[in-house]
């Protein structure tokens, strides 16, 4: 079982690092947030696979954090967006 | 339960949840604009984490950590796509115009 845990946890890298991309040459600020945020789901979960492949509990916790610090990002930046702090690039 | 059911279990909720995750990602990166790709990666990653972590939870299911693995399935499946709605509306309300066919192919 815990090579299943290794293979799926490289596996959602590999779909982190696909979006890297579409954070890094998304036309505009949303598509970055939108990224953003999908990777930091991936992470989450391939925290929580590497801690149930080396059995420490602890990792758990972290992707609980992460998750949480994740979703408070995402709104945050949503509301420089809405507030205007932050141009997305296709207002003038 | 026995054993090889409670493995089969996972691996079947969690390669389900894996074919979810490309589907978003594929989604992400070809969709021609911005609420399309909303569409596509909000929806994919909730269902995608939500199927692997219940997978997860079931595999470890006696063990206390379960209990974690279930209120970190309710936070993804809380906050995936309340993120989502607040990026599509941020988008929405400061004017991004949506992606027509009359448009063509903008990207």
């Amino acid at each position: 079982m815990n090579a299943f845990f290794w293979g799926l946890a490289t596996f959602l890298l590999i779909n982190a690092s696909a979006c890297v991309w579409r954070a890094f040459a998304g036309p505009t600020a949303v598509d970055r947030i939108l990224a953003t945020n999908v990777i930091g789901t991936k992470a989450l979960l391939v925290l929580v696979l590497l801690g149930l492949a080396f059995e420490r509990s602890l990792l758990l916790d972290v992707a609980l954090v992460y998750g949480l610090l994740n979703f408070g990002i995402t709104i945050a930046a949503t509301r420089f967006l809405e507030t205007g702090r932050l141009t997305g690039g296709w207002q003038q | 339960m026995s054993g090889w059911i409670v493995s089969a279990l996972t691996i079947a909720l969690a390669t389900l949840g894996g074919m979810f995750f490309l589907a978003g990602t594929l989604g992400l990166l070809r969709l021609p604009d911005f609420y399309s790709r909303a569409h596509a990666a909000t929806k994919c990653d909730t269902v995608g984490a939500g199927s692997i972590l219940l997978g997860l939870a079931i595999y470890v299911a006696p063990h206390p950590e379960a209990l974690k693995i279930v209120v970190l399935l309710v936070l993804v499946l809380l906050s995936s796509p309340t993120a989502g709605h607040a990026l599509a509306r941020a988008a929405h309300g400061t004017g991004l115009a949506p992606w027509t066919a009359a448009q063509g192919e903008r990207e």
